[in-house]
């Protein structure tokens, strides 16, 4: 009898508790839910405020990172003299190792007729250190810059780049606009 | 040669001369540019301009794969631990967990993480969580609140990678397994001050296996993983019984869970088989009903140790809270300030990028100095917070030394038990039909 007792006290402790822990969960998950957003979110670097401080290229989770340089070809002037490709202390202009800016050697010089030469990122190669982004963004255009590669960044909960990113240009964006390609000259310009 | 040399040095000048010269552009105001410096050239070749490589993300439906596979994962791991009390099933649902949760999906998303998520979705109204880390947090909570933590026994890439690789398990004390077991709670409320703080996802950051899941990641993190699985070859799931933060939440809400799994099918026939058949040390077992504790002591420490409760509290916040100094050093704004201002001929040194990025951003120190100190501050609040909950944990583990629970059968501890079903197989007891 006393034992029964006990057994029912037990019984109508651990329902007490089931119902105030199952009502406490539901609290939290309508709140949470109240700002839930059904998109996708992934990292993005707004290109804008990068100051190509060269941290996407050592920490991101990924070795090589997932931060890779592209280039906005609207904005490119196609230069012959390239501050994104040559180093400023070059001897020529042209595709030798010693004048060349990107220290993997990741952007092909390609020819299209006189004065223009198209600049193109081997993704492969590059290593996201913006070397070249700060090259173009001084002297060029600014058509060279870095964005998240979405088929290979992890997506992790929080980017260990955004953490150490210097200007915080690193946030999340919607998937479905999963890019922030430079448009326009300016910000304003391209509406961004 | 000497001639190709003066070639070359004369190059080299003129193309100084240009660069100086868009220096020059650099600096002049950009409302005089309305278009590009080098305007975009019209080419005669019929040259076509490429656009540049945007790969698509891992598209929304697969999040969603990855829920309905939690789910299913977890409803099969509650079939086989309640209906077929078969071990065998549960270790081939953790095989595949590490293999999909683990090396496929690469340790993330997890449920371990989601508490910072919905932490920070509860106290900035302006982040926003998806749903699939939402349902992720939730899942396995309101699972373990009818079935136990069979979340913990085959859906944790985190666990079933250490419950695989368990030798020989040595058994812990008593006293020793349940002062490590505060540590988790401490974890836990560290994690939310730093995720609602905005400074870190500490969880995340210092997820042990997820290095060994992507297979690279940062030396200590691979030494702390590799480390962490050594040990775990004879401390049966180190990570999950004294650090994991979401195991914390779920020991409690798998306490009162309503059907957990039993070592017996029917009635314990008290063969003691059992005994030590569980790595984890969660098998309560039957107490000498004539040991039993003088009652009236009993309910004077009882007593005692319910009044110390808000002492405890008290005293974990008083602590906490007087460190909220040194812990809101670890949000990077925070960090920054205070090295300008205890430091500051750390202005001159140009391989400082953060301290650099700052000064040639134009934000006054005063803003910077604002901003730390709202941080600070929600720092000491939630020290208060977070100290009086560390008390909270403290007050009731040592509580429940004194709850005295009369035990006639050998059962599972429910917020102990991770429900793996290993002491299944040591029971002879057959249900009858």
């Amino acid at each position: 009898m006393d034992k029964d007792k006990a057994q029912s006290r037990r019984n109508f402790i651990d329902k007490g508790m089931r119902i105030t822990l199952g009502l406490s969960l539901a609290g939290v998950g309508s709140v949470a839910l109240s700002r839930v957003s059904a998109k996708k979110w992934v990292w993005q670097i707004d290109p804008f405020l990068c100051t190509q401080c060269g941290r996407c290229a050592d920490y991101c989770v990924l070795k090589p990172s997932a931060v890779k340089c592209v280039h906005a070809y609207d904005l490119c002037g196609y230069c012959d003299l390239c501050g994104g490709y040559l180093r400023p202390e070059h001897t020529e202009r042209d595709t030798g190792a010693e004048n060349q800016l990107c220290p993997t050697a990741a952007i092909e010089r390609r020819y299209i007729e006189e004065p223009y030469y198209e600049y193109v990122i081997n993704r492969d190669l590059c290593i996201g250190c913006a070397k070249c982004v700060a090259g173009c963004t001084a002297f060029g255009n600014g058509s060279l810059h870095l964005q998240i590669q979405h088929d290979l960044c992890m997506n992790c909960n929080e980017c260990s780049i955004a953490r150490v990113c210097p200007s915080n240009a690193i946030s999340r964006v919607e998937s479905d606009a999963a890019y922030i390609i430079k448009g326009g000259f300016t910000r304003e310009e391209s509406g961004g | 040669m000497h001639l190709t040399g003066c070639i070359y040095t004369g190059t080299h000048k003129a193309l100084k001369a240009v660069f100086l010269l868009l220096l020059l552009f650099v600096m002049m105001p950009p409302a005089s540019f309305a278009q590009q410096r080098f305007p975009r050239p019209e080419f005669e070749t019929g040259y076509e301009q490429p656009t540049p490589v945007t790969p698509e993300p891992r598209s929304l439906a697969l999040e969603y794969v990855d829920v309905a596979m939690l789910l299913a994962v977890m409803a099969l791991v509650t079939w086989f631990l309640l209906k077929k009390r078969s071990r065998t099933g549960i270790f081939w649902i953790s095989v595949f967990t590490l293999v999909y949760f683990g090396f496929y999906r690469n340790g993330c998303i997890c449920s371990v993480g989601s508490v910072q998520n919905v932490a920070l979705s509860l106290f900035n109204t302006g982040y926003s969580v998806s749903l699939t880390v939402l349902a992720f947090f939730l899942l396995p909570l309101i699972f373990s609140l009818f079935y136990g933590r069979v979340f913990c026994a085959g859906a944790c890439a985190l666990g079933a990678i250490q419950d695989l690789i368990i030798v020989k398990p040595i058994t812990f004390p008593s006293w020793l397994q349940k002062t490590l077991g505060i540590f988790p709670f401490v974890y836990l409320g560290l994690a939310i001050l730093f995720a609602v703080t905005g400074t870190d996802f500490i969880i995340c950051r210092y997820d042990p296996f997820v290095g060994i899941f992507r297979m690279g990641a940062e030396f200590t993190m691979i030494v702390l993983g590799i480390g962490m699985l050594l040990i775990g070859m004879f401390v049966a799931r180190p990570y999950c019984r004294f650090v994991c933060p979401y195991g914390a939440l779920l020991r409690v809400t798998s306490f009162f869970a309503r059907r957990h799994m039993t070592i017996t099918p029917a009635e314990c026939i008290q063969c003691r088989l059992c005994e030590s058949s569980c790595p984890f040390d969660a098998i309560d077992f039957p107490g000498d009903s004539n040991a039993r504790p003088d009652t009236e002591k009993n309910l004077r420490r009882f007593i005692l140790y319910l009044v110390l409760i808000p002492v405890w509290v008290a005293l974990g916040g008083f602590a906490v809270s007087s460190a909220h100094v040194f812990l809101s050093r670890a949000h990077p704004d925070v960090f920054l300030a205070n090295l300008l201002i205890t430091k500051p001929e750390m202005r001159n040194d140009l391989d400082n990028i953060d301290i650099q990025t700052f000064l040639s951003s134009g934000k006054p120190l005063e803003t910077l100095v604002e901003e730390a100190e709202v941080i600070q501050n929600q720092f000491y609040t939630g020290g208060w917070i977070l100290g009086g909950f560390i008390g909270f944990v403290i007050g009731i583990t040592l509580l429940n030394q004194v709850v005295f629970r009369r035990k006639t059968d050998y059962e599972p501890h429910k917020g102990n038990c991770y429900s793996c079903g290993r002491c299944m197989k040591y029971c002879p007891v057959i249900k009858k039909q």
